[in-house]
């Protein structure tokens, strides 16, 4: 754990000192792929660690953001939004895993997929508090000028990200992370020996709800116009476990990794092939579910075993 | 009056539904395997059909004869070449794998389409038909029962062929199917390639009652499960079962509440079965 930690603090260093590059091009892809981290470790606690294909993301993601802008359309601070939203976060994963965490394999994977489309069917036709199709346009944030407001977001979603790595570094080491793990490996039997199934579960689905309504929520105010097929994107479910398979599922660093080269891809191509983008993100999938379905570090723990062959 | 009429429209809208479910059912059933695919399936049998009637003046009721052998060979091909490959993995990558496949297939539709919404419209209309106070338009019964017609043609397919017969028996146990002969390879191949012919052979008659976009596979994905969750999976009558309380809940629904919550209603419906009747309607586990 202590070098794990120990990593961590230099790679989060590290990222820290990006606004001294000063453009706010990287600025902007800096704080995207920290959001993209967010996500990514999130769904790790509940996909990568207990073995559960949630694809709720989106739906967490959408209430948060969501949450945080009407809050701010009350005339609430920036941060208390924030937090009640990842407050919001937390209540609806803690409620909704207890119902749905009773579902396994392909029935939780749509049961947690259709969350987000019935959320954002509410939020389409409660006009009156949310502005419905028509999206929320939320406060512009007083601050001195572009670049400081766009160093403000990326600290914020640095803290963030910060956060949920602190959260999945004592996860990983805790009872919980081991319970988590004992039932991705066989359920009945961790519940046979003890283990209560059910609160690690909903334990696990509630961390991964709690950090991304926070993401949607500084999303939110970061790009001050909120719409609901833009925040309800089944996309963000859809990425972070992409994330995750490219990074490595379960693993402490993987869902970091793999945010970080997926937002390079993804760059990639959006500049170089607007028109066939989520064509190539597709083939991407294709390729990495066939050739490398335990994702990239499981490369090169295959090279390193190689190695005293040679 | 106005009830009948409501009623009528449910079990019109239902017959199709099956159609849409039966395939994906029999993959899900027997393969294990959520085939996200199959909504893009579906609108590309529609484009199939909207291009052969506006280009070649082809009757889209003669169009399924062409997406029948099409479909099936580009569904056996898809899962020999490719999801074979992975068939033994974890529920989380054959769901991701298809839906990169899905992503591809409709970004390449809307390439090749443009993402307009399309329509196809018979010329000259066929008319209404009036039973007493119900009125039912030609063109969407005759689509209903063609639907009702495929739907019971995957029925015998499964129930009398030699390859239908060795379908069921792989699903209630492999092993045993595999000692006995039969190619288990070869029959994942065939019954994805089922699955996909019955997607796309449903097509045609959904472009002439519905716009179509290469967008708008993910909405029949989503009624597709719904019903296969209704009904019980993997069951040809149980999907039958699980498109008419659809197409009915939803008919009543959109009077009662509103079409914009149509969605919502069908997927409170869908949650509530999955926690107190996962095994559908039918309540077996069974086939056919």
């Amino acid at each position: 754990m202590k070098r794990d930690a120990t990593g961590a603090a230099v790679l989060f260093a590290l990222v820290a000192l990006l606004p001294l590059a000063g453009e706010a091009y990287w600025m902007r892809l800096g704080t995207i792929v920290l959001m993209y981290g967010v996500l990514a470790m999130s769904w790790n606690f509940i996909g990568g660690m207990a073995g559960y294909p949630s694809f709720a993301v989106a739906a967490f993601f959408g209430l948060g953001a969501y949450t945080g802008a009407v809050a701010q359309k009350f005339g609430l601070p920036m941060g208390v939004a924030w937090a009640g939203a990842g407050l919001m976060a937390m209540i609806f994963a803690a409620l909704l895993g207890l119902a749905l965490l009773r579902l396994r394999g392909h029935y939780f994977a749509i049961a947690s997929l259709v969350v987000a489309e019935v959320l954002r069917e509410l939020v389409n036709a409660a006009t009156d508090l949310t502005g419905g199709g028509m999206g929320l346009n939320l406060p512009i944030p007083a601050m001195a000028s572009i670049d400081a407001q766009a160093r403000f977001f990326f600290y914020a979603m640095f803290g963030l990200a910060a956060l949920t790595f602190a959260a999945t570094l004592v996860t990983t080491y805790s009872k919980l992370g081991f319970g988590l793990r004992c039932i991705q490996q066989n359920e009945a039997a961790a519940d046979m020996l003890g283990v209560d199934t059910t609160f690690y579960k909903v334990s696990g689905f509630v961390l991964s709800g709690v950090f991304v309504g926070m993401a949607g929520a500084v999303y939110a105010s970061w790009v001050y116009y909120i719409e609901p097929p833009d925040v309800f994107d089944v996309l963000f479910s859809v990425k972070a476990i992409v994330m995750v398979l490219l990074g490595g599922a379960g693993s402490v660093f993987g869902p970091l990794i793999g945010a970080a080269l997926f937002l390079g891809l993804e760059e990639l191509v959006w500049r170089n092939y607007l028109e066939v983008h989520t064509g190539v993100l597709g083939l991407m999938i294709v390729v990495l579910v066939l050739f490398l379905p335990k994702g990239l570090l499981s490369l090169s723990r295959r090279f390193g075993r190689w190695r005293p062959l040679a | 009056m106005l009830y009948l009429q409501i009623l009528a429209n449910g079990l019109v809208l239902g017959g199709l539904y099956a159609c849409i479910a039966a395939g994906f059912s029999l993959v899900w059933g027997v393969l294990n395997v959520i085939n996200i695919l199959h909504g893009s399936f579906i609108v590309l049998g529609g484009y199939l059909a909207y291009f052969a009637y506006v280009n070649a003046g082809i009757h889209p009721f003669l169009s399924i004869l062409i997406a029948i052998p099409a479909f099936f060979a580009i569904g056996y091909a898809l899962q020999r070449l490719m999801i074979n490959r992975i068939i033994a993995a974890p529920v989380l990558l054959t769901l991701t794998l298809t839906f990169g496949l899905d992503l591809m297939l409709s970004n390449g539709m809307i390439l090749a389409f443009t993402a307009d919404f399309r329509k196809l419209v018979l010329e000259p209309p066929l008319g209404t038909l009036a039973f007493g106070a119900v009125v039912l338009p030609i063109d969407r019964l005759a689509a209903m029962l063609l639907a009702l017609a495929l739907t019971g043609m995957l029925y015998l397919i499964l129930s009398r062929s030699r390859i239908g017969r060795a379908i069921v028996a792989v699903r209630m146990d492999r092993e045993a199917a595999a000692l006995m002969g039969v190619d288990v390879k070869r029959i994942y191949a065939a019954t994805f390639g089922l699955g996909a012919m019955m997607a796309g052979a449903s097509g045609p008659l959904l472009v002439m009652i519905f716009p179509i976009s290469p967008l708008g596979g993910p909405a029949y994905l989503g009624k597709a499960f719904v019903i296969c969750v209704l009904g019980g999976l993997g069951s040809v009558p149980g999907a039958m079962i699980g498109g008419l309380v659809l197409g009915v809940v939803e008919s009543f629904g959109s009077l009662w509440f509103g079409p914009e919550h149509a969605i919502t209603l069908s997927f409170s419906l869908l949650i509530l079965m999955l926690l107190f009747r996962p095994h559908g309607l039918l309540g077996r586990k069974g086939y056919e």
